[in-house]
């Protein structure tokens, strides 16, 4: 008896394998997709290689002064020199390295948060959020505990950008789901208050807030009392920004089926434990992905700040920009800020897609 | 404190509708306090500063001139008029945005859903790129960094003679009324009632005897021949005058200035990447299913794009969009940032400066731009609801 034995397979026709397979399918299928290519790899052509000529092999990478800048590409020279002014504005440079352990602080004590396997998770993040704000601002202001003080007019660059985008979601967080509830609640005088705080802030320009919060606030507070320019700005922004939290968190609030609300109440819990048990923990849970989206667009806003005067990022390039010393630097100045804008947006988005994909329990059909 | 079940009665803190007038009671009280201290605390400001309130500096002369206005301007005309040049810069660049934004919007949508990698992996470069910048970065990598660096106008930027980029902005040839304008208006007038019947009657025949007709190619024939008959018996509409270089600068025809074009540009761009990314969701929205029914009903390619793939997309794009536009001519105000006279800039820039009058200004330009969100809002839900599903 002699068993059957199978020739070895043959080797797939070249034409349905391989790179240039991929390239019929994909790149050359039909004429019109040859021209669109075609097209492509023109625009590719157009723009590219002249970028990469001016930011990396004509660029100048080492000197101290404008005059080192000899090649015809961009001056990286500029953005070196300026790096402190960029990142922390005119904050003393002997005290910087409090802003550096603010940061650090933030990272280490935010770190458990992100590993999943830490316990008592939501105590420890509470608890890191009362005491954080606290901490970072005694590290940051000064003037307790022997730390020199730096006035908030000192503050600037990338440090500035970030404590007004924190401090601005932070303050807008539970505003904005109060505001939620508000607009959600079966009395109707709650209802018209929290709908019209809302739609106010949602139809006007980030900017007239903040001309608003600068002029007309000091006309608000009775005589003698007053702000300085950030707190003013934060108040215009923490208003601003909880009425589009509002909007998210009511998306999250639509999203809950009415049962649980209807279990909560066959359970008897009131209407503050049933939110608090039952509903906001499911509700909050589906709309961290557009809170992060809300971040993003709070942290692209925060560069309006230049407009009342503020010295935070780009305000900080802006002016270097306009320095006698480095004339003809905009455009380094420009894209190196767009640059840091870029990492953190992108990065933030990337993660909000992330978490999409792990907190979906699997509700979807 | 006993009630009985189902019956509370008097008044008891226990009873759902006692408690919920209390608390809209203590709500309406607090909103009006705070409103009456703020009020209050102003009026005392007010008075310690000296300052009138009420809107009689609108009727006082300005005296400063405007880079670009719309309607005739001179610096004795009233801050009325300043207030009517700055809402109307901002309604041109909302305008114009809003156009340029959704057609590259829809171009860089679909690449992005392209079968061509080449085309949908430039399309995603872009969306990334742009979307991740704030816009304001943008205005002002836009003016600062490529349009104050282009060269005068001696050494300008030359298309076939009519166009010139320099860094006093775009030189375009400007039109003026000539004697023909009227006529060829009215031409217009008569072409569109043309095409109007003739669809009427070419949808009825349809209905009736099935028998397609070409509305698209009669349409676009009627509009091409009527008004270019007209034009060419009676005389050009318009006459074109197209800019002179004289001395150092252009003269004659139109000029965008540069705040507007870096403005314009700026926002087409970072609003196009969102609109990108609507319609990319819209289209995948419409299941594959409805193509394959379409083809099985024997519709060709380009019906069942037109018929069946985009109303349907359309009525996930449309919410979304509404929202883009709002957004745009919100981020119109980021115009301050390189000094274009629009609203913010101009109105609650300098008039503010000038008079001093923080509240009034703030309140009139802030009470404009819920006035454009609203226009815009209402008109989208408007189409957004003739668009809309009907179910049974």
């Amino acid at each position: 008896m002699s068993t059957h034995v199978f020739k070895p397979d043959m080797p797939p026709p070249v034409k349905a394998v391989g790179v240039l397979a991929w390239m019929r399918n994909n790149l050359f299928s039909s004429w019109l997709n040859t021209l669109l290519t075609l097209f492509a790899v023109y625009l590719v052509w157009l723009i590219v290689p002249p970028l990469l000529q001016w930011a990396f092999i004509n660029a100048n990478w080492v000197g101290t002064t404008q005059a080192d800048c000899t090649k015809h590409g961009a001056c990286w020279v500029f953005i070196q020199q300026r790096f402190g002014q960029f990142m922390y504005g005119y904050y003393p440079s002997e005290l910087r390295w409090r802003v550096d352990l603010t940061v650090w602080l933030a990272v280490i004590g935010a770190a458990p948060l992100f590993i999943a396997r830490v316990p008592h998770k939501v105590v420890y993040g509470l608890a890191f959020l009362v005491m954080y704000p606290v901490l970072a601002y005694t590290l940051l202001h000064g003037g307790y505990l022997g730390l020199v003080a730096v006035a908030t007019s000192q503050w600037g660059g990338l440090m500035l950008t970030l404590v007004i985008a924190t401090v601005g979601i932070v303050g807008a967080l539970p505003l904005g789901i109060l505001l939620a509830l508000g607009r959600r609640s079966r009395m109707p005088a709650v209802r018209v208050v929290c709908v019209t705080f809302i739609e106010f802030w949602r139809g006007v320009p980030l900017i007239t807030v903040l001309f608003m919060s600068s002029v007309m606030l000091p006309l608000f507070l009775p005589e003698g009392m007053s702000f300085d320019k950030l707190l003013r700005a934060m108040i215009g922004v923490i208003l601003f920004q909880s009425a589009y939290i509002a909007e998210v968190v009511r998306g999250g609030l639509q999203a809950i089926p009415k049962g649980q609300y209807e279990a909560a109440a066959a359970m008897g819990l009131g209407y503050w434990r049933a939110m608090g048990l039952v509903i906001l923990p499911q509700a909050l849970k589906l709309v961290i992905p557009g809170i992060v989206n809300t971040f993003i667009a709070l942290f692209k806003d925060t560069s309006l700040v230049i407009i009342i005067g503020l010295f935070d990022l780009l305000n900080s390039v802006k002016q270097a920009a306009a320095d006698p010393k480095w004339l003809g630097m905009a455009t380094e100045g420009y894209v190196f800020a767009a640059l840091v804008f870029w990492i953190f947006c992108f990065g933030m988005s990337r993660y909000s897609m992330h978490l999409e994909r792990k907190l979906d329990t699997g509700h979807k059909r | 404190m006993q009630n009985k079940i189902g019956a509370p009665k008097g008044f008891s803190l226990s009873d759902p509708r006692v408690r919920a007038w209390l608390f809209q009671i203590i709500t309406v009280v607090a909103v009006l306090g705070l409103g009456w201290y703020l009020f209050h605390n102003t009026q005392t400001n007010l008075q310690h500063r000296g300052i009138t309130s009420g809107f009689d500096f609108l009727e006082r002369s300005a005296g400063f001139g405007i880079a670009q206005h719309l309607i005739p301007y001179t610096e004795s005309d009233s801050y009325s008029r300043v207030f009517v040049i700055g809402l109307l810069n901002t309604l041109l660049v909302t305008f114009i945005g809003i156009i340029l934004a959704t057609v590259l919007g829809f171009i860089v949508g679909v690449a992005r859903l392209s079968p061509n990698w080449m085309i949908s992996k430039l399309a995603t470069v872009y969306v990334e790129t742009f979307r991740n910048i704030p816009p304001l970065l943008q205005i002002l990598f836009w003016y600062f960094a490529v349009f104050l660096t282009l060269p005068g106008p001696r050494g300008s930027i030359n298309f076939g003679d009519t166009f010139f980029i320099s860094n006093r902005g775009l030189n375009m040839p400007g039109a003026s009324v000539a004697e023909g304008f009227w006529p060829f208006v009215g031409s217009l007038v008569v072409a569109v009632i043309a095409i109007v019947l003739m669809v009427r009657v070419a949808n009825k025949r349809f209905e009736e005897t099935g028998e397609p007709f070409h509305k698209f190619w009669v349409g676009l024939a009627l509009f091409l021949a009527i008004p270019g008959l007209c034009a060419l018996l009676i005389g050009s509409p318009l006459h074109w005058e197209v800019p002179q270089l004289k001395g150092f600068n252009f003269v004659g025809g139109w000029v965008l200035i540069p705040e507007l074009l870096a403005l314009t540009l700026a926002l087409t761009i970072y609003t196009a990447a969102f609109i990108a990314e609507i319609v990319r969701s819209g289209i995948r929205s419409v299941s594959h299913g409805q193509t394959e029914a379409a083809r099985s009903l024997g519709l060709r390619e380009g019906p069942t794009l037109r018929k069946v793939i985009i109303p349907q997309a359309l009525r996930v794009i449309i919410p979304p969009l509404t929202s883009q536009y709002l957004n745009l001519a919100k981020n119109s105000s980021l115009a301050a940032g390189i000094g274009y006279p629009e609203m913010v800039s101009l109105f609650a820039g300098t008039v503010l400066n000038q008079t001093g009058q923080a509240i009034e200004v703030i309140a009139i330009t802030m009470s404009v731009y819920l006035a454009i969100s609203i226009s815009i809002s209402l008109l989208m839900n408007w189409y957004n609801k003739r668009i809309a599903l009907i179910e049974r």
